[in-house]
């Protein structure tokens, strides 16, 4: 197996490559308005940290948030296209899920509940709930930090949310932020194991902003 | 012409999706897949909603292109993509889909202004372009009037428009008149059943207007005009001659366009002018120039209508033009600018 992640589901943008054994190259960038831009270099540097050619890959998957539209697509789109150009399979994985698994590792496999927001723009964030194994306990939201169940609120969270309102989130924790090296353990071992991936399509969470026509305006005073 | 290389475009700068491979000047494919239908209740372009649907209709319409020009994606020596102008959401799927495509294959990238691809894709049609060429791009989305000595690397604006697009233009008044949208192809349709009976005003057509806006283009006063004109009757109870609008209205924008494209390749003493863009599928434009041009000793050249609407296919035909004089390709982090200006022929 050689494996290709990326995320750009935050302001960060990162590429991972790993073997089937561990994980052999990453690379990562920080930029909010500048994914188009960052991701296919971060990937390029990704694959030469890993020694590996494009063509040596055998699967690709995107971080399919959710978050911001415009970037989540360009990882998106790059991974479904790399995946008909390379004749592999596209994978889809929940961003917050790789942000839940860190936090999991991070606590020496103790955490039984925790729950991680990411910043979801006009004053709302996405947030998912977790429990045992960092195994989710409900499906991305979005939500406004103040609308959060108080027990969930009250406990665990981590991401850029939690960060992003501090008030509403006594108990943030780190990670802040998406580790691409982190994505590709969880997503190699999910394809070993058999388990939850998701298709390669953005998880939008909410409907495109438009109005429907309304009635002719008038020019002539009346 | 086997040795010319394979390149394959990738148009999104609008809520077209196309995909387009040529050879040379050869055009072996041109898929589309277009948004339209869903932007139609909106009464225009939503970009949020053109940008979920390039996503949606990348790879399919990849394949299709692939297909219909009986190639493997391996075979591709070089991408394009526009890189601007054009909704900046819209277009960074496409470019996204473009670096992809290149980084899987180890070929170069070429980031591609869409003006000057509608200029290039004429040579799919009719061969080579003269140097220099007169181009009169009019679509939803641009007016502008060009001087085009190398199609890769040199193109000059003389005017453009100062306010509305010609098909925004269209688009306004078939609403004025409750045709549906996009409204070009229906004002088409409605003129050939009308008479030109009503004088619209010639926006920027003034002997003051020639000396300050002497090849640049303003619509708005016109569809402000035929607003008035329409409510002026209703107000009176008097039904209103749709077809007759309809006639009078095109006549005004296709006088003003013609008239100053000639100008301009007088003016320049260039004898070849190219009409691209979505309205130039508009069957008065093509009379009129046809028309003005023959008087003019000048040769016309207007892309078949396929060819004028966005698509993959003119990205393609500029790219394998740059290919060809050997223009440098961009890197893997060359950016979409939604306001590239038309003197950008590529981006690095
Ligand atoms: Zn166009």
């Amino acid at each position: 197996m050689l494996l290709l992640v990326m995320d750009t589901s935050s302001a960060v943008v990162t590429a991972a490559v790993h073997d089937g054994d561990t994980v052999v190259g990453h690379a990562v960038e920080h930029g909010a308005q500048a994914h188009g831009e960052l991701l296919a270099p971060v990937i390029e540097r990704a694959l030469a940290d890993a020694g590996a050619r494009p063509s040596d890959l055998t699967d690709v998957c995107a971080g399919v948030g959710p978050g911001p539209f415009t970037g989540l697509r360009v990882g998106v789109v790059t991974a479904r296209v790399m995946g008909e150009a390379l004749g592999i399979p596209v994978h889809g994985i929940c961003s917050l899920d790789v942000l839940a698994f860190q936090a999991f590792v991070e606590s020496g496999f103790a955490l039984d509940r925790l729950a991680v927001a990411a910043d979801a723009r006009r004053k709302e964030v996405y947030l998912r709930v977790y429990g045992r194994g960092a195994r989710p306990a409900s499906d991305p939201a979005v939500l406004k930090p103040a609308d959060v169940d108080a027990e969930v609120a009250a406990g665990v969270v981590v991401g850029p949310g939690a960060w992003l309102y501090p008030d509403a989130f006594p108990g943030r924790a780190e990670p802040r932020e998406l580790d691409g090296a982190a994505m590709a353990e969880l997503v190699a071992a999910r394809l070993q194991t058999g388990g939850d991936l998701l298709p390669p399509e953005p998880l939008y969470l909410r409907r495109p902003d438009a109005v429907e026509n309304a009635q002719r305006k008038r020019v002539t005073p009346s | 012409m086997a040795d010319e290389p394979l390149v394959l475009g990738i148009e999104t700068s609008c809520d077209e999706t196309g995909v387009g491979i040529v050879r040379g000047t050869d055009l072996l494919a041109d898929a589309v897949a277009s948004s339209v239908d869903a932007h139609a209740r909106f009464g225009g372009v939503v970009p949020e909603v053109a940008s979920r649907a390039h996503l949606e209709a990348m790879v399919p319409t990849i394949r299709r292109a692939c297909d219909d020009a009986g190639i493997a994606l391996s075979d591709v020596d070089a991408v394009a993509v526009t890189a601007g102008p054009g909704l900046a959401g819209a277009l960074l799927v496409g470019v996204a889909s473009a670096k992809a495509l290149a980084l899987s294959l180890g070929k170069p990238l070429y980031g591609i202004n869409h003006l000057a691809a509608h200029v290039a894709v004429d040579q799919l049609q009719h061969g080579r372009l003269p140097e220099p060429t007169m181009a009169l791009l009019v679509s939803g989305g641009h007016s502008s009037l060009l001087l085009v000595p190398d199609v890769t690397a040199d193109v000059r604006p003389l005017g453009a428009t100062i306010d509305d697009a010609a098909g925004e233009a269209f688009d306004k008044v078939a609403r004025v008149l409750g045709l549906p949208f996009p409204g070009g192809p229906h004002i088409d349709r409605a003129a050939a059943d009308g008479s030109i009976v009503i004088d619209f005003p010639r926006g920027l057509t003034s002997s003051r207007d020639m000396e300050r806006h002497r090849f640049d283009f303003s619509f708005s006063g016109l569809k402000t005009a035929v607003a008035r004109w329409v409510e002026a009757r209703e107000a009176a109870g008097e039904p209103v001659p749709v077809t007759d609008v309809a006639a009078s209205f095109q006549e005004a924008v296709v006088d003003v366009l013609t008239r100053k494209a000639l100008l301009a390749c007088r003016e320049n003493g260039v004898d070849h002018l190219v009409v691209g863009g979505g309205v130039a599928a508009n069957s008065r434009l093509r009379a009129l120039a046809q028309e003005r041009c023959d008087d003019a000793g000048v040769t016309l050249r207007v892309p078949r209508p396929a060819l004028c609407t966005d698509n993959g296919a003119m990205v393609a035909a500029l790219g394998a033009e740059m290919v060809r004089r050997g223009r440098s390709p961009g890197g893997s982090g060359l950016p979409a600018d939604s306001s590239l200006p038309v003197t950008q022929v590529s981006v690095q």
